[in-house]
């Protein structure tokens, strides 16, 4: 564990995020989770990785609300109510008829911020993520990984807690990837959110997180919780580190059972 | 060009993260104009002129050489002759014609739009009120006009019931249609940041209705213009009325075919140009963003 996360544990000693006993039953009767329990602290990146149809996007929709649970909790035990959250979508659904700063201001706009503060927070995000310059460019003008560049840049601009990503980057190719990949983890490390990220690429989760919680389908539970004690910060260096070799087996043989079992 | 070495070092990564996307700056296409048009635009403008007057030179050719009695079929000059001879009093019945149709439009627009919001927040709404809207739909407007005409009071009042009901069906369909046609993530996304009803409405559902809306309002010109003119037939009959139609049921009773001819010209340039307008208005609030309004590059 980084230095890091060790004092943010040090500060909070209670969890950002309990999760208990969580099941989810869809309507038409797959039980798309059984009875998860996860605890996840302040500041952690966590990779959420699986085959497809283990429920690892229904756990993220459940963090974020968006899903009712059949039963089980969620809970925030050291905030008031429930905190700010980002989510990045596996699209970068984005509003087509808006710029990219208008795109990102939406959420700003919607919390009611006075237009010329969101758009200045606007812009020094859209900065932050590479994309001066592109403030009145319309989504279809730029590319795959631009788009969720600016979908990054909306899910960050409220400053949210938890930055919730299902399966971001999975519609890009490799070299985009790694690209984002890197400013993924440089502004996890100086935005200071927790990150929920959902995958199913084993080098994907090494890289980026410092916990993988590994989950099986039929019915989708979590069956292993890996501690990934490599420091950040992360670069091409530790991509092609024995390390990083090293971690990828374990991980990919944790996903190998969960597929088995 | 020359091997790296796979050992050598982070040449290749770095030169692969150069090679991204976030390197890249937007640049502006410039094209060539040609009398203030695309230049790729001025086959699909004159192809259609040229048929025209093809069309138009047959007729007349026809009308001259089988020597065609101008109250059976005028040629194509003699309707234009009327036009200009007959404007002082097919340009009132133009004006009369037309200001039905744009009332009807707008109020066409208003209604549709409004009851399509109103269905939009609520479904109970929408299932006890749509039906009632397919039935003004599918009756036939002549079997109604002369109701409408007998119960209000003005015959302009009458003949504008007459073709908002007409026109009112495809925006209220559409405009429904379009709001409910919104990016499911996106919803997600705006439940996500708690935004209220209002604010969904207006900042997502009605631009996600706005190219279905454009639509509906094309077809919708077109009936306007149609049910002011039958409306008005059916009103004509009874001589109470002063439009287009009247002067075509007019002309008719006193065989000034011509006149006829020129009427009916003028109902179909007024369709036309109620077309270009909505089309070129669609245009202006699609071309930065919706699929429809771009061109494919090849």
């Amino acid at each position: 564990m980084s230095a890091r996360l060790a004092d943010a544990a040090a500060s909070t000693s209670r969890p950002l995020l309990s999760i208990r006993g969580l099941s989810k039953v869809f309507d038409n009767g797959t039980t798309a989770l059984a009875h998860v329990d996860l605890d996840l602290a302040t500041g952690e990146f966590v990779s959420l990785l699986g085959p497809s149809g283990c429920g690892k996007s229904t756990l993220l929709r459940l963090i974020s609300g968006l899903v009712r649970p059949s039963s089980g909790t969620v809970a925030w035990p050291g905030e008031v109510s429930e905190p700010e959250l980002g989510f990045i979508f596996q699209e970068p659904t984005l509003l087509p008829w808006a710029t990219t700063l208008v795109n990102v201001v939406l959420p700003l706009k919607l919390a009611g911020v006075n237009r010329r503060d969101a758009e200045d927070r606007a812009a020094r995000m859209l900065a932050l993520v590479g994309l001066s310059g592109f403030e009145r460019s319309y989504p279809r003008e730029l590319s795959g990984g631009m788009k969720m560049r600016v979908s990054i840049a909306r899910g960050l601009v409220t400053r949210p807690k938890i930055l919730l990503m299902d399966e971001p980057f999975a519609a890009l190719d490799e070299i985009t990837r790694h690209k984002l990949n890197d400013d993924l983890l440089r502004l996890w490390w100086e935005e200071r959110f927790t990150a929920v990220f959902v995958t199913h690429s084993v080098f994907e989760s090494v890289y980026l997180s410092g916990r993988i919680v590994v989950m099986a389908a039929r019915p989708g539970r979590v069956v292993a919780d890996l501690d990934n004690p490599a420091p950040y910060p992360r670069d091409d260096l530790f991509r092609t580190s024995a390390d990083y070799a090293h971690l990828c087996r374990v991980a990919s043989g944790a996903l190998k059972e969960a597929i088995a079992a | 060009m020359s091997r790296l070495p796979l050992a050598g070092g982070n040449a290749l990564l770095d030169d692969a993260a150069d090679g991204t996307d976030a390197a890249a700056r937007p640049a502006m296409a410039t094209e060539r104009r040609v009398l203030g048009l695309r230049a790729g635009a001025w086959p699909g403008i004159l192809a259609p002129v040229v048929v025209g007057f093809l069309g138009l030179a047959l007729w007349q050719a026809l009308v001259v050489i089988k020597g065609i009695p101008p109250y059976v079929l005028p040629g194509p000059w003699l309707v234009a002759q009327t036009v200009v001879s007959d404007w002082s009093t097919l340009s009132g019945s133009l004006l009369v014609t037309l200001e039905i149709t744009l009332a009807a439009l707008v109020a066409a627009v208003v209604v549709g739009v409004a009851l399509a919001i109103l269905f939009a927040q609520s479904r109970w709404m929408e299932r006890a009120l749509f039906p009632y809207a397919v039935v003004l739909q599918v009756t036939p407007v002549v079997a109604i006009a002369p109701l409408i005409i007998i119960w209000a009071d003005d015959v302009n009042l009458s003949l504008l019931i007459c073709a908002w009901i007409v026109a009112f069906f495809p925006i209220l369909s559409n405009t429904i249609l379009g709001l409910n046609s919104a990016d499911h993530n996106l919803v997600a996304l705006f439940q996500l940041y708690r935004a209220g009803r209002w604010q969904t409405m207006r900042y997502l559902r009605l631009p996600a209705a706005l190219p279905y809306f454009l639509g509906g309002l094309k077809i919708s010109g077109g009936l306007a213009l149609i049910g002011a003119v039958v409306a008005e037939f059916v009103a004509g009959t009874g001589g109470s009325a002063s439009g287009l139609a009247y002067r075509i049921l007019e002309s008719g009773f006193q065989l000034r075919i011509p006149r006829m001819f020129a009427a009916l010209f003028l109902i179909s340039a007024s369709g036309v140009a109620i077309f270009l307008v909505t089309s070129w208005i669609s245009h202006l609030l699609l071309r930065r963003w919706h699929e429809s309004a771009m061109r494919r590059e090849t």
